[in-house]
């Protein structure tokens, strides 16, 4: 016999999953696109430091010539990406997981000693069950970001039409880097994302999947 | 910190049981990435429709109807003052420029039905009265540059010309003179107050590779409808024939 807990609601499992092949293809689609006026880079423009992005990349993954594909791609996905990130909203709103999720008045201060646990430097993490301090800022900034992905994305897709976001966003210029400033955080926050759970190990990821976590009698104490 | 475990519910289970769950959420987790692959691949093997996948072209059609249901057609565009337009204004695009233009010998030639067409020259347009306009010109690309136009607005135009009978029509198809250029425009977007038929930049006659003598400027579209040496003007309720919606890009291509 073992004792499971109840995780993941099947809604939540629905939408992150549902939202990761999306993203995945907004964010491929988003190059397509991208590729055609292909003009950030990080540091001074007659010696960047990195070019966003370099001729290699776009020849190897074959990502040239491909603007209007991109986009016919980014126009039907957006619907899929903003629906479901709606819904997700709706539900954690009214089933109460925002309690779980939103960042709370210890939030910040335990995120810095979950951070230390992290980086080996302190040997306990504080205790947790669902989300930790770090956890519930992270994915509260992502759903942050995902709206201002919408936003900055409409302020860019109907400018006249939607003028007073644009003219928020400090314009179409402004707008479409904000729009590349936050794609380049999913890509950050996949990493960092895929690196702790599999370091959180088995028994986590497979909540995400089943929505049950087994609980050890050890861990069992620790949680309380 | 946080909630005991206590606030999720818990279940005892058989390491049956449990197997039975974990195995059956995993079988149709993979079902579920294999069908999104699937639709994937499948909407990449589908026939092309004007150079685009059949399912995406039906959906920018759709986000279309959708738009211009939900839009106001005469929201205006902002307008700059003439001191923040550029001086060097980008170029993009040769397409059905390549031929030498003559201002003695050109006409905007005006199909008012099959058999009756309106020849004028440029001075009959430059008769009627011009408006000035600086906004922020949009590349489908993605880069923009705030410029100073001027011309008739095509709405003044149709109406001096009485083209009335032709504007409750759903399109107005352009060409160039090699009509190896063309470009088809819903007719709100045409009769919009800002859409030009312009024959100045920055206050002096277009030059060449801006569409001497006669070009649109249309605000509310990318670019790309933004047709430069206007050699014939036609009127449809069938959706003319549109240089890059042929080539995988969006008809409205309005924002």
């Amino acid at each position: 016999m073992k004792t499971i807990v109840h995780k993941h609601p099947l809604a939540v499992r629905w939408f992150h999953w549902i939202n990761f092949p999306v993203l995945a293809l907004m964010i491929w689609s988003g190059i397509l696109i991208y590729w055609a006026n292909s003009v950030y880079m990080i540091g001074p423009a007659h010696k960047p430091l990195f070019k966003f992005f370099p001729q290699g990349f776009y020849k190897h993954f074959h990502i040239n010539h491909r603007l209007a594909e991109g986009m016919n791609w980014h126009f039907a996905l957006m619907w899929l990406f903003a629906i479901n990130g709606f819904l997700y909203i709706l539900f954690t709103i009214f089933s109460g997981q925002w309690r779980y999720l939103l960042p709370n008045k210890k939030s910040f201060k335990e995120a810095w000693l979950v951070l230390l646990h992290d980086l080996h430097i302190r040997k306990y993490a504080p205790p947790q069950i669902k989300y930790n301090a770090a956890q519930r800022i992270a994915y509260t900034a992502i759903i942050v970001m995902g709206l201002g992905s919408l936003l900055t994305g409409l302020a860019i897709y109907k400018p006249v039409q939607f003028s007073t976001i644009t003219a928020l966003c400090g314009g179409y210029a402004a707008a479409r880097a904000e729009h590349f400033i936050l794609t380049i955080g999913y890509v950050l926050f996949f990493f960092i994302h895929i690196v702790q759970v599999i370091k959180t190990g088995w028994n986590n990821f497979q909540a995400m999947v089943t929505g049950f976590q087994v609980i050890k009698p050890s861990a069992k104490k620790t949680s309380q | 910190m946080s909630e005991p475990s206590s606030s999720f519910p818990q279940q005892t289970v058989s390491d049956k049981t449990l197997r039975r769950k974990t195995l059956f959420a995993f079988v149709f987790f993979i079902v579920f990435l294999a069908g999104a692959w699937a639709t994937f691949k499948w909407v990449n093997r589908q026939p092309k429709e004007g150079g685009a996948l059949k399912p995406l072209r039906k959906t920018l059609n759709a986000n279309e109807r959708l738009f211009s249901a939900m839009f106001d057609a005469n929201k205006l565009v902002k307008e700059y003052p003439v001191s923040a337009a550029a001086k060097r204004v980008r170029v993009n695009g040769m397409d059905g420029l390549r031929d030498s233009v003559n201002e003695e010998t050109w006409r905007l030639h005006v199909v008012r039905s099959s058999g009756d067409t309106l020849h004028l020259t440029i001075n009959d347009i430059k008769k009627l009265p011009k408006k000035d306009l600086v906004f922020d010109f949009k590349c489908i690309e993605g880069w923009d540059q705030v410029t100073h136009w001027a011309g008739v607005p095509l709405k003044t135009f149709m109406q001096y010309y009485h083209l009335n009978g032709q504007s409750k029509m759903k399109y107005v198809g352009l060409q160039t003179p090699d009509k190896k250029y063309y470009v088809g425009i819903d007719m709100p977007s045409a009769l919009h107050a800002q859409t030009l038929l312009c024959y100045e930049m920055n206050g002096k006659p277009l030059p060449a590779n801006q569409g001497f003598p006669l070009r649109l400027i249309i605000p509310v579209k990318y670019g790309i409808k933004h047709l430069k040496r206007i050699g014939t003007m036609f009127f449809s309720n069938d959706k003319p024939a549109d240089f890059w919606a042929e080539r995988g890009y969006d008809y409205y291509a309005g924002h």
